[in-house]
């Protein structure tokens, strides 16, 4: 098979930064070649170079064979090929339709070509206009329609004013005709997509915005299709759906390259696979010959363990209860419809939906941001012997001075997790510069911190390196606690006056600066410095930060939302592994995923939304797949979903059936 | 009374007119000027040097030409204010609002220091003034005539550009593409704009357009007075914008509403006081903060300003 596009040598650097490093690639006509690799290894940045938003430094880019530049978007569409991104590259206020033909190139203007059509066009209606016999047509109105006779004076006109048209369609000044929708409706139904395309764009659920990417693709022509994690925020009949569009692209004989980190769709949808590591080409596979083992051995270049250690819950309690909670949003939509639920301590409790069903609104009223309408939130307090601690209506410094240790790790992570422009210190600090410091209890949270973050890192890597590790965090958490023991030494009441004093002034800046330290190094996250501004570091990198310093905290309930959402799987391992160290240690772990299977792997209990309201909390041992897709659409309610895993009706059962295999 | 009233306001709304619907164009591409005032300003300067010159040299034999030279001065030396504009935000990417008020400090001041030159012979412009209010205008005791036709040609230009570029924002390709480039730079972008050039051309075009405004003030409705007065119009430019929800068509209305407002207080309202005076010239600061109010607190999509106003793009940005 000749090949559709093919890499030889390219790098990009960003600064310092290596960001691919000869990589050499090629797709096939008419096949879907994956590309994995963890976050950082470069897959995007790769792609963007070959769709023009970057520009590569070194080597390059063959299309059918031939060398070409690709310097912007536009170059890419003249080569054919289209990229849908991870963040879709949508206006917001337009229909969908204006997005579609956005950006759309001039197309040529022949004036002689037009000069005679627009002549065969007038004679055409002069020789009707001769023909016309108005007596065959009856009718008042019929004058209306019948042909007109064109002078030679108003053809000369017409003719005359063609370099005048020519030169405002260069300038873009053409009209948008008022049926554009319905043009592109037609390439729609073609290849089976039904959407409405007048609709805008902020009306449209996330499955359909990709759809609308996807036309975008197909009505410029791309034979070259680019999709950078597609799957992630799809339900899983959306994605099978998806995955069958794909595959009718490909019969059609254009070559599509998907990035993912889910292996299962790896192994589903691509005929070959790329490995990338650290910016480098690792390998390239022909999926039927591989398995997932292999794939990540390749991709994380040493062995890991993909096994969820789930364990029994230990002296479950409730720690958490919610009751009949309501809330609607600034339109006056119900956003959260009567939920109760209750998270016990020692247990993960997963929550699925499609996205933008109301978890979010549920964990922010927990966390005491989002106002209620009804209901109640308490709180069981293990320090105080269980006690019943009101949670309803209170702001999250209320909640935190109620000495409730509530950790929270929102789904946008530089809006509500930590602040971009601020260092990894300084985002430590948030959570604890209103802490006066006190010396035995600093003792014992650093000690906690370094004690969590290794638990799970044990479990995950080799034993001999983590003991370095181990180690090393030791030293410095020797080095920073040097100043706290010399005060120890030279008595513990006068120091702890001396600094009572001081931090009632100053800020504390040496424990943060410890914890950074400690999550850099335990988590891997991979920055400059821990002087570098958060917003600079990848995603993957930023949500580790995050769950680092929320997990550093101590906490009795741990929310999680979409905590490995663009995590690649050795990092979203890390985080899943955290996540069990925790509920081990007795929290009531909230985890809000999108991912199913990880669900049922990780959670115990797995409580299913849909439109605000609770479908069901099912058993995360026995729950099925297809049932929770199913409850997630509200098409399942929990007790049908509880007597029998069948779905309701024989075609759907087929569907499952085939997705099992 | 009222007649006059309305005529009077109808005149006085092209300054506004001409200066929002500048704006439009350059907020429509994602950049807020805050230059305007001092767009205004100089381009009234340089208008008014160029009519000086002009009337000198051959007097008032082609009344024609006494509007087009200096008309084309203006926009020209507001074309020029818009492209050092553009090439601070767009090709440097300095901050838009400390550039715009940049723009506007030293707009203010080059305009007094071009008109105070010529400010002791300002008689010699006013001789021209009057073919800018009469030569389209015309005369009549009807009250129709005297609201809609008894203007100078600068009004009608005002009223012909805002719909022509309310008919091009809205109904062509190339309006499209700029109200995209103002909503999603990026995805402008990936889809083949070119988001420089676009933001280049908007911010000119818009900057001279802008500078006409100050040149109509000078020349018709002051009647070849220089005053300095032109900041404040320029402020409340940029305050219509927010009014008229960026639609230079209903900037139109907005315009007179904010003229009629102003002139209020000038002989409309008998037996106020100065400091009166003072507080009913505030009106339309205070109707464009119920307006934004308003409009944010409804939060419909189509009332919101562009997405990325005032939000620098670089493409290799990570």
């Amino acid at each position: 098979m000749q090949n559709a596009i093919e890499l030889k040598n390219i790098s990009k650097f960003f600064g310092d930064v290596i960001a691919n490093k000869n990589v050499n690639l090629d797709v096939k006509k008419g096949e879907i070649l994956s590309i994995l690799g963890e976050n950082g290894s470069g897959k995007t940045t790769l792609m963007n170079m070959i769709a023009g938003i970057y520009y590569p430094d070194e080597g390059e880019i063959l299309i059918d064979g031939l060398p070409v530049t690709i310097r912007s978007p536009k170059d890419a569409f003249a080569h054919r090929i289209g990229m849908i991104h991870q963040h879709f590259k949508l206006v917001d206020v337009f229909s969908a339709a204006d997005n579609i033909i956005l950006g759309e190139e001039f197309q040529g203007f022949d004036i002689k070509e037009e000069k005679s059509k627009l002549c065969e066009k007038f004679a055409k209606e002069n020789s009707e206009f001769e023909n016309y016999k108005p007596e065959d047509h009856p009718g008042i109105l019929s004058y209306l329609s019948a042909p007109k006779f064109h002078s030679e004076k108003e053809i000369k006109r017409a003719v005359s004013v063609l370099p005048l048209v020519k030169i405002s369609k260069r300038l873009q000044f053409n009209w948008l005709s008022r049926n554009r929708a319905q043009t592109i409706q037609k390439i729609a139904y073609k290849y089976g997509f039904d959407i409405d395309l007048k609709k805008k764009i902020y009306d449209m659920s996330v499955s359909e915005k990709q759809t609308v990417e996807i036309i975008k693709v197909l009505y410029r022509n791309a034979d070259i299709l680019i999709l950078d994690e597609p799957t992630a925020v799809l339900t899983p009949q959306e994605i099978k759906k998806l995955f069958d569009v794909l595959r009718r692209m490909r019969e059609d004989g254009k070559s599509i390259i998907i990035i993912t980190h889910k292996l299962n769709e790896v192994m589903e949808i691509s005929d070959r696979v790329a490995v990338m590591r650290k910016g480098e080409h690792i390998a390239t596979v022909n999926t039927a010959e591989t398995c997932e083992q292999e794939l990540t051995e390749m991709m994380v270049g040493k062995k890991i363990e993909l096994n969820i250690n789930r364990t029994v819950p230990q002296n479950s309690e409730d720690r958490l209860v919610v009751e009949h909670i309501c809330a609607t949003n600034h339109d006056g939509v119900k956003i959260l419809d009567d939920v109760s639920f209750e998270a016990r301590s020692g247990e993960i409790l997963g929550i699925a939906g499609i996205a933008g069903s109301g978890q979010r609104e549920l964990l922010e009223a927990i966390a005491g941001l989002q106002k209620l309408n009804g209901g109640d939130i308490w709180y069981y307090d293990p320090s105080k012997n269980n006690e019943k601690v009101d949670l309803r209506s209170k702001t999250p410094m209320q909640i935190r001075n109620l000495g409730v240790r509530l950790s929270f790790v929102p789904e946008d992570r530089l809006g509500m997790g930590l602040v971009g422009n601020m260092d990894l210190i300084d985002n430590m600090m948030l959570r604890s510069y209103k802490n006066i410091k006190k010396l035995d209890d600093e003792d014992t949270v650093t000690q906690n911190n370094s004690d969590i973050i290794n638990v799970a890192k044990d479990e995950q890597i080799d034993n001999t390196e983590c003991n370095v590790k181990a180690e090393q965090s030791e030293e410095v958490k020797n080095n920073s606690n040097a100043f706290v023991a010399f005060m120890k030494k030279s008595g513990k009441a006068v120091a702890n006056v001396a600094v009572k004093a001081w931090s009632a002034v100053f800020l504390d800046r040496k424990s943060p600066k410890t914890l950074a330290e400690t999550i850099v190094k335990d988590l891997e996250v991979v920055t400059p410095s821990t002087r570098t501004p958060v917003r600079r570091l990848s995603g993957g990198n930023v949500q580790k930060v995050l769950v680092g310093r929320e997990i550093a905290a101590a906490p009795t309930v741990l929310m999680a939302a979409y905590p490995v959402r663009g995590l690649d799987i050795n990092s979203s391992y890390t985080i899943y592994n955290l996540l069990n160290a925790q509920k081990e240690k007795g929290v009531a772990v909230i985890y809000v995923g999108e991912d199913l299977d990880v669900l049922i792997d990780l959670c115990d209990r797995i409580m299913v939304i849909c439109g605000g309201k609770i479908t069901g909390i099912v058993d995360g041992r026995a729950a099925q797949k297809e049932q929770i897709g199913l409850m997630m659409m509200g098409r399942l309610s929990q007790s049908e979903g509880n007597d029998s895993v069948k779905p309701i009706n024989g075609d759907e059962q087929g569907e499952v059936e085939r997705e099992d295999i | 009374m009222f007649v006059n009233f309305l005529t009077t306001a109808i005149r006085f709304s092209a300054t506004f007119l001409y200066g929002s619907t500048g704006e439009i164009i350059i907020e429509k591409g994602g950049h807020l000027n805050l230059g305007i005032p001092g767009i205004i300003s100089v381009g009234a300067a340089v208008g008014c040097i160029f009519e000086y010159y002009l009337v000198k040299a051959m007097g008032t034999s082609v009344p024609a030409l006494l509007i087009l030279i200096p008309l084309l001065m203006t926009m020209i030396s507001g074309a020029l204010m818009g492209l050092l504009y553009s090439f601070l935000t767009v090709t440097l990417r300095a901050n838009q609002n400390v550039v715009g008020l940049a723009m506007t400090t030293f707009g203010v001041g080059l305009a007094g220091y071009l008109i105070s030159d010529i400010q002791a012979e300002m008689a010699i412009i006013a001789r021209a003034s009057k073919f800018f209010r009469d030569m389209f205008a015309v005369q009549s005791d009807n009250w129709f005539v005297q609201i809609f036709l008894s203007h100078g040609v600068l009004v009608y230009l005002a009223i012909i550009i805002a719909i022509v570029v309310q008919i091009i924002l809205s109904k062509t390709r190339v309006g499209l593409n700029l109200r995209a480039v103002g909503e999603n730079p990026a995805t402008a972008d990936a889809a083949g704009i070119n988001v420089t050039k676009y933001k280049y051309v908007s911010t000119c075009i818009g900057c001279a357009i802008s500078a006409v405004g100050g040149l109509f003030c000078v020349m018709d409705y002051m009647g070849g007075n220089w005053e300095y007065v032109l900041e404040g119009f320029g402020w409340l430019s940029i305050a219509l914008v927010i009014f008229t929800l960026w639609r230079p068509a209903l900037s139109i209305l907005g315009s007179i509403v904010f003229a009629g407002l102003y002139i209020l207080a000038f002989g409309y309202i008998e037996g106020i006081s100065f400091a009166q005076t003072e507080i009913i010239k505030m009106l339309p600061y205070l109707v464009t903060v119920l307006v934004l109010s308003i409009s944010s607190m409804l939060n419909k999509k189509n009332t919101q300003p562009p997405a990325a106003l005032g939000v620098s793009y670089f493409r290799e940005e990570r």
